[in-house]
């Protein structure tokens, strides 16, 4: 008889255990449900928004028009142009800097050191700096320092400053992800390092670093604080022909279009945005393209 | 290294491709310009840097716009760095013009000294400052040089209407003010609590007046105060104080801005251009331009207009 009972006071502990165990997966289930919901519904509410009062505006004019006092008359191509410039003249410089940066720490120096260590910590510190500090920053050193003036090309400079350290990291850890036998393998058939790397680490982490290259690249074509610092124009009528032309970009003619009092700059604003939006997902478009063709590649 | 040349290829033809279709932008905006019938002698070319006051930008756009139209090959970048940013930039001879609504400060016009940089100031437009309630307010109607000053001084100690005028509501008033940053501010504050930047601390403030106009929409006992363009566009949203300067209440309108006697709330708003740069035809032709149709577009955008002697004072100037 105590036997039995122990065995059914286990038995209904057990059950009660799942019950609760049950329960409690049923509760987190939908916190991470709703969580992600939430971003979703925020997300939806900010495209609807922004469709509903854009789409009516956006046109081929509207995209070929210079600037206007008059909203019907307003158009983005002068920012379109501008921000198309200064994102493959950034895209330009930072690919190979943010690259060859990242092979040198993981390939090539002492893993270790103390000036290591010291270079990873400032390289990460750098990722989370304000974008505003990266405009003083240019600011002093491209506009004035060396004379560049407010140029495509101080503005190109400051935005690879800005998106260098996120794309040093990227790459870091993409070619940490080569496995070490293929490299061993490559070196025992008595190649040197630089061909291992040509043939073997950046083939095999290409996909990583692209990704994170043009996740970068699109973060900096929504930059506006650091361009206004750096004296990008509000109003530029002409389109940029040498990287030392004065310049406007996209993000910074639409808060220029939000922050006038007539209602219809609010709406071309958000037919700005639409455009901006599309060539954001153009670029992240590219990417996954990029990546799934040279992970294929791979396998 | 054959899988490595491709993808250089691939990257370098994607580049390419980037760079022909700016070059088509490029040709076509050339031919535009060519279709266009050629007004004039259209023959000014060259750059004209403007940068300054965001109040100001909305007209100078403006007329850079219609110059354009005239003179295709001008080029004329304007920035948004506010008044005194653009004075730093107009004394180190990055800009040839600058936008400003509030007098060069002497501070400011030692430096252009000290930089070697002569320039002329020339009057383009008043700005008249709204002080706005909502709609739903049935009491106020106008206020007082005096009462706006109990109101915003730093030591205020008005917290409901009640303590403005004694017939009013006992419910808690809410501030509405631009950001510590504007000409907008500084100037009320000057005015009104005659230092500049001297204001009480417990209220809204927003660089944005788009921002301000929505806070003062929504909430009914809101007081606040910003440009007059942005009360022009948000009629329906606002209610407009009236302002008692000691010679019986003026609603703020064109009219009583232009005439002076919506005071002491309406301002003169400026461009300097530096003497210098003036030498050059495409310089001398755009600030002529400018004060001969300022009087056409200033209203376009939501400003005031000067009397006619006031820019034709200014050509004097120029020619």
């Amino acid at each position: 008889m105590e036997v039995r009972t122990e065995q059914n006071i286990y038995k209904q502990k057990k059950s009660r255990n799942i019950r609760i165990r049950k329960a409690k997966n049923i509760i987190f289930y939908s916190i991470i449900l709703g969580a992600t919901g939430f971003g979703i519904l925020v997300l939806g509410l900010l495209l609807y928004q922004i469709l509903k009062t854009g789409l009516a505006w956006l046109s081929i004019d509207f995209i070929m028009n210079m600037p206007s006092r008059f909203p019907q008359k307003a158009g983005i191509k002068s920012a379109l142009a501008g921000s198309i410039w200064v994102i493959s003249l950034t895209a330009l410089f930072s690919f190979p800097l943010g690259v060859g940066t990242a092979l040198y720490l993981e390939e090539y120096s002492q893993k270790g050191t103390w000036l290591n260590k010291l270079l990873q910590l400032n390289i990460s510190n750098l990722a989370g700096v304000p974008s505003i500090v990266y405009g003083m920053l240019g600011l002093a050193v491209f506009v004035k320092m060396l004379q560049f003036e407010r140029s495509i090309l101080s503005g190109a400079l400051t935005l690879t400053l800005l998106i260098l350290p996120v794309i040093i990291v990227a790459s870091q850890e993409a070619i940490r992800s080569v496995p070490e036998t293929l490299k061993q393998g490559s070196f025992a058939l008595g190649v040197t390092k630089w061909q291992t790397i040509t043939g073997v680490v950046l083939p095999y982490a290409l996909p990583g670093i692209l990704t994170g290259s043009i996740l970068a690249i699109s973060r900096a074509m929504g930059e506006a604080a650091p361009l206004i610092m750096v004296g990008a124009a509000g109003y530029v009528a002409f389109l940029p022909s040498s990287p030392l032309d004065s310049f406007t970009v996209l993000p910074i003619q639409i808060f220029n279009w939000t922050s006038r009092p007539q209602e219809e700059f609010k709406n071309i604003a958000a037919a700005g945005i639409i455009v901006l939006m599309a060539l954001l997902l153009f670029a992240n478009g590219a990417a996954v393209m990029l990546r799934n063709k040279y992970q294929n590649r791979m396998d | 290294m054959k899988l490595l040349k491709k993808k250089m290829a691939i990257t370098a033809m994607i580049l390419a491709l980037i760079m022909l279709a700016l070059a088509g932008c490029g040709s076509k905006s050339g031919n535009q310009s060519h279709q266009e019938p050629a007004v004039q002698e259209a023959r000014l070319s060259g750059e004209i840097k403007i940068d300054g006051s965001s109040t100001v930008f909305p007209i100078t756009e403006a007329i850079a716009e219609e110059f354009i139209a005239m003179y295709p090959e001008v080029k004329i970048p304007i920035g948004v760095s506010g008044t005194g940013g653009g004075f730093k930039k107009f004394v180190n001879k990055e800009t040839d013009i600058s936008n400003a609504s509030r007098p060069i400060k002497d501070k400011e016009a030692e430096a252009a000294k000290g930089a070697g940089v002569e320039y002329i100031e020339l009057k383009v437009a008043y700005d008249g400052l709204s002080v706005l309630v909502n709609p739903q307010n049935t009491w106020v109607d106008s206020l007082t040089v005096e009462e706006l000053k109990k109101i915003w001084a730093p030591d205020s100690t008005v917290k409901t209407w009640k303590d403005v005028r004694p017939e009013w509501p006992a419910e808690e008033i809410k501030f509405y003010a631009p950001g510590t940053d504007s000409g907008t501010f500084d100037y009320f504050t000057e005015e009104i609590n005659g230092k500049s930047g001297a204001i009480r601390q417990d209220f809204v403030a927003s660089e944005d007046d788009n921002v301000l106009v929505q806070g003062i929409a929504g909430d009914k006992n809101a007081l606040g105060f910003f440009g007059y363009a942005y009360y022009v566009e948000n009629k329906d949203k606002l209610k407009v104080v009236k302002i008692d300067n000691g010679n019986g209440p003026v609603e703020p309108t064109f009219k009583t801005i232009q005439d002076g006697s919506y005071a002491p709330l309406s301002r003169p708003i400026f461009i300097y251009v530096n003497k210098a740069a003036l030498e050059r035809p495409e310089v001398k032709e755009f600030t002529i331009f400018y004060l001969e149709k300022a009087k056409e577009i200033v209203p376009q955008v939501g400003y005031v207009a000067l009397p006619d002697e006031e820019y034709k004072k200014g050509l004097s100037l120029v020619k």
